[in-house]
C-alpha cells in the first residue's frame, strides 16, 4: 500500500493546527505577492540594490565641461593662462559651469567676475592659509580699483617688481614688526638673490643654519649693542637649533 | 533475538522515512537550484550603456591639507554640478577651518560650507595651528550607511562608490544617523537621502569630479586605487596618509595627507 508521508502527516495533525497552517500558508502567499509587487524586477541583479539605479545616476547631465573643452574656441586664452600663475586655476572657477556654453556658445553666455570682491576669495590674507600662497589684505592693497585693472586675470603677475619683502611675505613682515627683532632687516638673516623678487621659487634666499648665527648677537660676550639679552651657547638649549624653540620672526622668551 | 529483530524492522522503517523526507526536500529546493543557475549565468561582466565597466575600476580621493587654501570653490562647484539645494544646510562636500589654541582648545567652523570663502577671524590671538580640512562622503569600503538601509536604496557598486537610489529611498533617515562623518542629508525637495557620489555621472565618462576639476591648488587628487600609474597611488606613496576615524573600521577611501591629529 503506497501512502504519501505528507498526507499521512496532515491527517494526523489536530484540527486546529490544520486550520492555523492554512491561514499561515495564505499569509505567506500574500506576503510573497506583495513583495514581488513592491520589489523592482532588477533588484538584486548585481547586489542588494536596483541595477537600473546605477544607470540612472550615471546618465545625469554634466554642468562642468573641464579645461580641455575650452581649447577648441579660446586657444589664445588657454595658452596664455597655461603659462602664468593661474595655470592650475580652472576657467570654470571664475566663469562658472560651462558645459552648456560649449554646446551652444551663441545663446549660453558666461559671466566674468570683474569686481574687486571676487579675487579675495582665494587671495585675502587668512592665517589658516598655507605659507607661500600669495595673499593680500584687500582693504590696503590698492583699494578702490578693480583687481583686473592691474592684474590680467588670465596671466596675473605683479605689474612691476616689488621693492619690499612685505609685498609677498606680508604675514612674516607683520609678525616681525611686532617682535623684539623689529629693527633687524630681513637681509641680515637671509641672503636674497637678485632673481627672487621676479621668480621667487627659482631663486630661493638662504636661511640661517647654525646656532652660532644667532650667537653672533646673543652669545655671552658677543659684541653688539647694549641690551641684547645674552645666553650661554654651550648650555642654553643645546642639541637644538635656536628656532626649534624661538620663532625667529617673533622670538619669545617667557 | 526477538527483541533485536523488531529493532531492525524499526530501522528499515526509519530509513525509508528519512529517504522520503530527503526526496521531498530536494523536490522543494529544485526550483531554487534552477534559479541559482540562471543567476550565475547572468553575472557576466556588467557594462553600462556608455561602455563603462564598474568592475575594472576602484576609485578613491586624496586630499593634501598643506595645499588647501580654503577658497571653497569645491563646495560651490559641487552644488552647481549636482543641483544641491543652495540653502546653507545641505552639502555633499564642504570645507572646515580648524583653529587650535595655546590652551589646547580647538575651534572648528565652516560658514555656509565655505561656499563664500572664509572671513578673517575675529579671535586670532593665541592660535598655535590653523588649517583647512575639506570633507565629503568617504565612500567607505565597509559602509555603515549601507548596512542600516532597510530597503537597499543605498549600496556600494563594483567600483567602490557608494550611491543612493533616490527613486527607491523611503526617506527613513537611518543612513543619515549611521554615517559617522555627517556626510548625508535629507533633500528637502524629494525627501530622500543625498550625498556625494564622487560625481559618478562624470567619472563614468572619464571626467574628474567637479570639486577636483575646480581645485586651484591641486589639494584634491582623484583616481584609481589599484592601478600602478595613477595620480592617487603616487599621492599615497609620496605622503604620509591618514583617514578619518580609523578606529571605526569603516575603511574610508578618502585619504588625507598632512592631517593634524586634532582632526576627527
Ligand atoms: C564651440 C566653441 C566654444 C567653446 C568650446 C567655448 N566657447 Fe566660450 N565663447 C564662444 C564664443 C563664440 C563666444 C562669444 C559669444 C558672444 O560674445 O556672443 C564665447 C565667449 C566666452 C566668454 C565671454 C563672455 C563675456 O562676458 O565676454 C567666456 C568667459 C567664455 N566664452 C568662456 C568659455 C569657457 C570657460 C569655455 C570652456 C569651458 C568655453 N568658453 C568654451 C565659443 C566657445
Ligand atoms: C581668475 C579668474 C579667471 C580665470 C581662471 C579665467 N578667466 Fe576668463 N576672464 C576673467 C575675467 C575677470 C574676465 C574679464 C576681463 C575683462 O573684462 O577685462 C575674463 C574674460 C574672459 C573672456 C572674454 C574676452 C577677454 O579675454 O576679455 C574670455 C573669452 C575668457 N575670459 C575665457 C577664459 C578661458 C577660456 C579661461 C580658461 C583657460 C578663463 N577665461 C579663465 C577671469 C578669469
Ligand atoms: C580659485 C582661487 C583663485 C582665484 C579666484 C584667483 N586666484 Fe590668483 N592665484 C591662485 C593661485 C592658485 C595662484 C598661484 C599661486 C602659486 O603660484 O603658488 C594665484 C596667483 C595669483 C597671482 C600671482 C601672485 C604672485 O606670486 O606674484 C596674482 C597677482 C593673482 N593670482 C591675482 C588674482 C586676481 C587679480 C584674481 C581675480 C581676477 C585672482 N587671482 C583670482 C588662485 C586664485
Ligand atoms: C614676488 C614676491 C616675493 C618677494 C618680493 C619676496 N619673496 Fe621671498 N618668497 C616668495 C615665494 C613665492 C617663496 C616661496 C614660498 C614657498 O615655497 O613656500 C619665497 C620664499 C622665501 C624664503 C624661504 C626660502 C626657503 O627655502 O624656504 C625666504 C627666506 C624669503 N623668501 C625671503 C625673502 C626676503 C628676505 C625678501 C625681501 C628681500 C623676499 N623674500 C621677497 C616670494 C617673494
Ligand atoms: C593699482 C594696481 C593694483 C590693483 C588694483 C591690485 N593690485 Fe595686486 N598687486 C599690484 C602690485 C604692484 C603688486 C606687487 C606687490 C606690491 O608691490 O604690492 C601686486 C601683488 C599682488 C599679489 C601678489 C602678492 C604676493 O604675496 O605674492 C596678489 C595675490 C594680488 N596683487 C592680488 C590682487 C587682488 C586680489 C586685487 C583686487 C582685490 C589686486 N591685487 C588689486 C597692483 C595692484
Ligand atoms: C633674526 C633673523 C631673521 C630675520 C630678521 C628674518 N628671518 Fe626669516 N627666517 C629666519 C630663520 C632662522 C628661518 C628658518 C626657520 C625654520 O627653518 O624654521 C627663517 C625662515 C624664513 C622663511 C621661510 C618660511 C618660514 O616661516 O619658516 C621666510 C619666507 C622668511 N624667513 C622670510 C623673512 C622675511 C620676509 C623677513 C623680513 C620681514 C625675515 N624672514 C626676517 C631668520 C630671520
Ligand atoms: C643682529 C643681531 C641679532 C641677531 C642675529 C639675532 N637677534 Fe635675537 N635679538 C636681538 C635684539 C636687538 C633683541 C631685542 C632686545 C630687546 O628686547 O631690546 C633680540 C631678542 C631676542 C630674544 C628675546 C626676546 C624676549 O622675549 O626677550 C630671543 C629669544 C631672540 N632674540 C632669539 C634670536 C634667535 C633665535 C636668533 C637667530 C635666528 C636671533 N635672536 C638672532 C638681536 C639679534
Ligand atoms: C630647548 C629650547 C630652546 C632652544 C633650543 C633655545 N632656547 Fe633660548 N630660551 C628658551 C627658553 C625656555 C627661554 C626662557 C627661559 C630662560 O631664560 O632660560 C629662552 C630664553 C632665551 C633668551 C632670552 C634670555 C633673557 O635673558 O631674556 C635668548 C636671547 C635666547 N633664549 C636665545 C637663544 C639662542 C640664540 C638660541 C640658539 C643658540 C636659543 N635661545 C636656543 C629655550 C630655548
Amino acid at each position: 500500500m503506497k501512502q504519501w508521508p505528507l498526507s499521512n502527516l496532515w491527517k494526523k495533525l489536530p484540527e486546529q493546527v490544520r486550520r492555523l497552517s492554512i491561514l499561515g500558508i495564505i499569509l505567506v502567499a500574500f506576503f510573497l505577492m506583495i513583495r514581488s509587487l513592491l520589489i523592482p524586477s532588477d533588484f538584486g541583479k548585481f547586489g542588494h540594490y536596483r541595477a537600473s539605479a546605477v544607470e540612472e545616476i550615471a546618465s545625469l547631465p554634466m554642468q562642468y565641461a573641464g579645461q580641455m573643452a575650452c581649447v577648441e574656441c579660446h586657444e589664445e586664452t588657454v595658452t596664455l593662462k597655461g603659462k602664468g600663475y593661474h595655470k592650475n586655476v580652472a576657467c570654470e572657477i571664475c566663469h562658472g559651469p560651462a558645459a552648456a556654453h560649449t554646446r551652444d556658445p551663441g545663446s549660453v553666455k558666461l559671466t566674468a567676475p570683474r569686481g574687486r570682491g571676487y579675487c579675495p576669495i582665494c587671495h585675502e590674507y587668512l592665517p589658516s592659509r598655507p605659507t607661500g600662497f600669495p595673499q593680500i589684505v584687500s582693504n590696503s592693497h590698492n583699494p578702490m580699483k578693480p583687481c583686473i585693472s592691474c592684474h590680467n586675470p588670465h596671466d596675473p603677475k605683479p605689474p612691476q617688481t616689488p621693492k619690499e619683502c612685505s609685498a609677498c611675505h606680508g604675514e612674516i613682515a607683520k609678525t616681525k614688526s611686532l617682535s623684539h627683532h623689529v629693527y633687524i632687516p630681513c637681509t641680515r638673516c637671509h641672503n636674497v638673490p637678485k632673481g627672487h623678487k621676479i621668480s621667487p621659487r627659482k631663486f630661493l634666499p638662504t636661511k640661517p643654519s647654525t646656532r652660532e648665527f644667532c650667537g653672533g648677537c646673543h652669545a655671552k660676550g658677543a659684541a653688539g649693542e647694549k641690551g641684547i639679552p645674552q645666553v650661554d651657547l654651550a648650555t642654553h638649549g643645546k642639541r637644538y637649533v635656536c628656532w626649534q624653540c624661538h620663532y625667529p620672526h617673533l622670538p619669545e622668551a617667557h | 533475538m526477538e527483541h533485536l529483530k523488531t529493532q531492525e524492522g524499526h530501522a528499515i522503517e526509519r530509513r525509508g522515512f528519512i529517504k522520503k523526507i530527503l526526496q521531498g526536500c530536494a523536490a522543494l529546493l529544485f526550483p531554487g537550484f534552477l534559479l541559482a543557475k540562471t543567476k550565475k549565468g547572468r553575472t557576466k561582466p556588467w557594462v553600462l550603456e556608455n561602455g563603462y565597466n564598474p568592475a575594472e575600476h576602484d576609485w578613491g580621493m586624496g586630499i593634501n591639507i598643506n595645499k588647501c587654501i580654503g577658497c571653497g570653490r569645491c563646495a560651490d562647484a559641487c552644488k552647481r554640478e549636482n543641483n544641491v539645494p543652495r540653502a546653507p544646510f545641505f552639502f555633499r562636500t564642504w570645507v572646515e577651518r580648524y583653529r587650535i589654541f595655546e590652551n589646547g582648545k580647538s575651534l572648528i567652523d565652516s560658514p555656509n560650507g565655505a561656499i563664500n570663502g572664509f572671513k578673517f577671524p575675529a579671535d586670532e590671538k593665541n592660535i598655535i595651528r590653523s588649517f583647512f580640512v575639506p570633507k565629503l562622503c568617504n565612500h567607505c569600503d565597509n559602509p555603515p550607511c549601507v548596512q542600516v538601509c532597510p530597503v537597499g536604496a543605498t549600496f556600494k557598486t563594483a567600483d567602490g562608490v557608494v550611491l543612493v537610489d533616490s527613486n527607491y529611498c523611503i526617506g527613513c533617515r537611518y543612513c543619515i544617523q549611521a554615517c559617522p562623518y555627517g556626510a548625508r542629508f535629507l533633500d528637502p525637495r524629494t525627501r530622500t537621502a543625498e550625498k556625494c557620489t564622487f560625481c559618478y555621472h562624470r567619472i563614468v565618462k572619464g571626467k574628474l569630479p567637479a570639486c577636483v576639476e575646480v581645485c586651484p591648488t591641486q589639494a584634491r587628487v582623484f583616481g584609481e586605487l589599484k592601478k600602478k600609474a595613477s595620480p592617487l597611488v603616487r599621492f599615497m606613496r609620496m605622503n604620509k596618509i591618514r583617514v578619518l576615524k580609523p578606529s571605526l573600521n569603516t575603511e574610508p577611501k578618502v585619504y588625507y595627507a598632512n592631517l593634524d591629529m586634532e582632526v576627527r
